[in-house]
């Protein structure tokens, strides 16, 4: 599913550069739920950039679904991310001017689907993290764990194959935080590749396997103890 | 997609209404300026017959002084109008399809109903042909016939207006008014008619409104009448009595024909020529051979009809909008930076820079179409205003579909120019720099 090849990140300002990825390699199979980790500033928001398409690499091989992602244009990632690709974020990131609706709508648009395709698509979407009754609702009026699964109903309704959440639960208490872990557990045993970033050990025990990095690369060290990647007895991908 | 963008738009303009209350002003601002500089500047600037503006020529014979040239700025330049003598002989040359002496005059118009006191009006005394050759719209009636430009009948042709005052806008032909101390008998009605400029006289104010009385030029036979357009002369003549003016070396006709085939030009010019050539055989017209015959758009520009100033006055409108637009381009890039984690969360979710810039593209335009109908409600004030503040502006001062269509189109494209670079730079935000932040 994503392949990774000595990718490097490299900041550069007139003064100081600074290597957020160095020569990264590691790969995540189809239907994986893998948690990265690793101490502020080891690199795992910059991985999962790259890996969404967000940010281009300095150097180095990326391949998404068979396809060399490098180098293509600005079209080309907008439709992968559009078509392949969901994101969860910390802080939800929904537009706050928009309902539930519009803002479940959102990748749907890019995609020019016709509009009962997207409204059922909404409506199933919504329904699925319970809150299809709330869906004229502006964010605002929701709870935190409300605006999360609002999140995450955005990124099911494209039906990607590949989830990326960055520090999920984050904002959330920890009753919350449970319930989304359910859904994103829920959504992976469907066949959704999830990829998600934290710090919190009890959510990175529950994926199928955990990736630690340390200053841009992947490290054998378990911030959490033991071994890295012996969570479901999976080995990191390199 | 466009409508998606187009209620993006909408909601977004609603969502910051104290940015787009000042973009929109901003633009108004400036297209209101534009238009209506832009207005004048056009109507004055138009052809005023287009169907026919390069088949009506002014005829012009330099009859003036040898020793000093006409126009001393422009010595190649004839005067501007005929001599008595010569208009005669001119309306004799074969060779046009029409041909009108005219000059401007005025009348004391003698209401019949003794409550009424007589009033001073407009006047214009001409050829039957004046109303062929200048399209001239009848209401009721039409021109007198050819013959009364020979016979000198006593009839008249009125414009609306005047037909609206004296008569109460009824069917008047067949009746009669009083002109001082004639009666004249009215044959036509003019329906709404108002060249502009009123190319036919520009002398004598080219942007006036028409005259209301139009008397046969063969009426001048009866004696003298007050004549209110410009009258030039030159030389030492003593001038006393009416038949001394009409055989004098005054100029004061204005004399236009219509010539259909371009090759009849010539030939009329052949005859202007002889003619003139013949009276320098008699001792008259000194100066060297120069009878310019100059179609409508060619006497405007001759006349400087409308002058520099007006031109530099629509440069400076136009000037005040890059003004405006330049404000705008401020503001914008405020309210788009402002925008930059949704649009991060936007280019996330599958927007490519060129949907974002669509997008943002629209709701300039949107905020264009705005700009333009106020600014539209702030020209016709504009031009309000220009109509009170400016006697004779009356017929220069309206807004037409056109002026309509383009003051809109001003706007979008000034809006577009303002929103352009925020545009652009609001399609260059890495969204991953804004996703984990908001």
């Amino acid at each position: 599913m994503l392949k990774m090849k000595d990718i490097s990140r490299v900041y550069q300002t007139d003064l100081i550069e600074t290597h957020a990825l160095r020569s990264l390699s590691l790969s995540v199979d189809d239907g994986e739920f893998v948690a990265v980790t690793g101490p502020s500033g080891s690199g795992k928001t910059t991985f999962l950039n790259i890996a969404g398409l967000l940010e281009e690499p300095t150097g180095g091989v990326y391949e998404l679904d068979g396809t060399e992602v490098s180098g293509l244009s600005d079209n080309e990632r907008s439709r992968i991310r559009n078509e392949k690709i969901g994101f969860i974020f910390q802080s939800f990131n929904l537009i706050p001017d928009l309902n539930l609706f519009d803002n479940v709508d959102v990748p749907l648009r890019y995609r020019r689907m016709r509009g009962a395709e997207r409204k059922q698509r909404i409506e199933d979407a919504l329904g699925r993290v319970g809150l299809k009754s709330r869906m004229k609702h502006l964010p605002a009026q929701l709870s935190g764990g409300q605006q999360q699964r609002v999140a995450i109903a955005r990124a099911l309704a494209g039906e990607p194959r590949f989830l990326l959440a960055d520090e999920p639960t984050g904002n959330l208490d920890s009753l919350m935080a449970r319930q989304v872990l359910d859904l994103l557990e829920e959504i992976n045993l469907q066949g959704t590749t999830v990829v998600m970033v934290t710090h919190d050990a009890e959510l990175a025990r529950r994926a199928h396997r955990t990736i630690c990095l340390l200053d841009g690369q992947v490290t054998d060290l378990n911030p959490f103890g033991g071994q890295p990647n012996e969570n479901h007895g999976l080995a990191v991908g390199q | 997609m466009f409508a998606y963008h187009l209620r993006l738009g909408w909601h977004s303009l609603r969502d910051a209404p104290v940015l787009t209350a000042l973009v929109v002003g901003l633009i108004a601002l400036g297209v209101g300026m534009s238009m209506v500089t832009l207005t004048i500047y056009s109507t004055m600037a138009g052809d005023p017959i287009p169907a026919k503006s390069d088949v009506l020529f002014n005829v012009q014979i330099d009859s003036w002084n040898p020793q000093s040239p006409w126009d001393d700025d422009r010595p190649t330049s004839a005067p501007a109008q005929l001599t008595y003598i010569d208009a005669m002989a001119v309306r004799e040359l074969p060779g046009a399809e029409r041909r009108a002496a005219m000059f401007k005059s005025v009348y004391t118009l003698v209401p019949d109903s003794p409550e009424l006191k007589p009033f001073l009006t407009g006047g214009r005394m001409t050829d039957s042909d004046f109303f062929a050759m200048f399209d001239v719209p009848f209401r009721y009636g039409g021109a007198w016939s050819q013959d009364v430009d020979r016979t000198a009948e006593r009839v008249v042709v009125l414009s609306r207006a005047i037909n609206e005052k004296y008569f109460g806008g009824r069917n008047s032909v067949g009746e009669t008014l009083t002109l001082g101390s004639e009666q004249f008998r009215v044959v036509g009605v003019l329906d709404e008619w108002q060249p502009t400029p009123v190319f036919y006289d520009v002398n004598n104010g080219a942007f006036d409104d028409i005259q209301d009385i139009f008397l046969p030029f063969s009426t001048l036979q009866f004696g003298e009448l007050d004549r209110s357009g410009n009258t030039n002369c030159w030389g030492d003549e003593n001038v006393q009595t009416w038949d001394e003016f009409l055989n004098s070396n005054c100029t004061w006709i204005q004399f236009w024909i219509e010539v259909d085939r371009p090759t009849d030009v010539a030939v009329f010019q052949d005859q202007l020529d002889a003619y003139v050539m013949g009276q320098k055989e008699l001792g008259r017209l000194p100066r060297p051979l120069n009878n310019p015959l100059m179609d409508v758009n060619a006497w405007l520009q001759h006349n400087e009809v409308v002058s520099e100033d007006n031109a530099v006055l629509v440069g400076l409108a136009f000037a005040f909008l890059a003004v405006c637009l330049f404000n705008a381009v401020g503001i914008l890039l405020a309210r788009f930076s402002g925008k930059a984690s949704v649009i991060g969360v936007r280019r996330a979710l599958g927007a490519s820079k060129g949907a974002i810039f669509q997008q943002h593209l629209i709701e300039v335009s949107l905020i264009g179409v705005c700009g333009g109908l106020l600014g539209l409600g702030l020209s016709a004030l504009g031009l309000q205003g220009v109509k009170r503040l400016y006697h004779g502006y009356d017929h220069l001062v309206h807004l037409d579909l056109t002026l309509v269509a383009t003051a809109i189109a001003i706007a979008v494209a000034a809006a577009i120019l303002a929103g352009l670079y925020p545009t652009w730079r609001v399609c260059q935000v890495a969204p991953a720099s804004y996703l984990k932040t908001q």
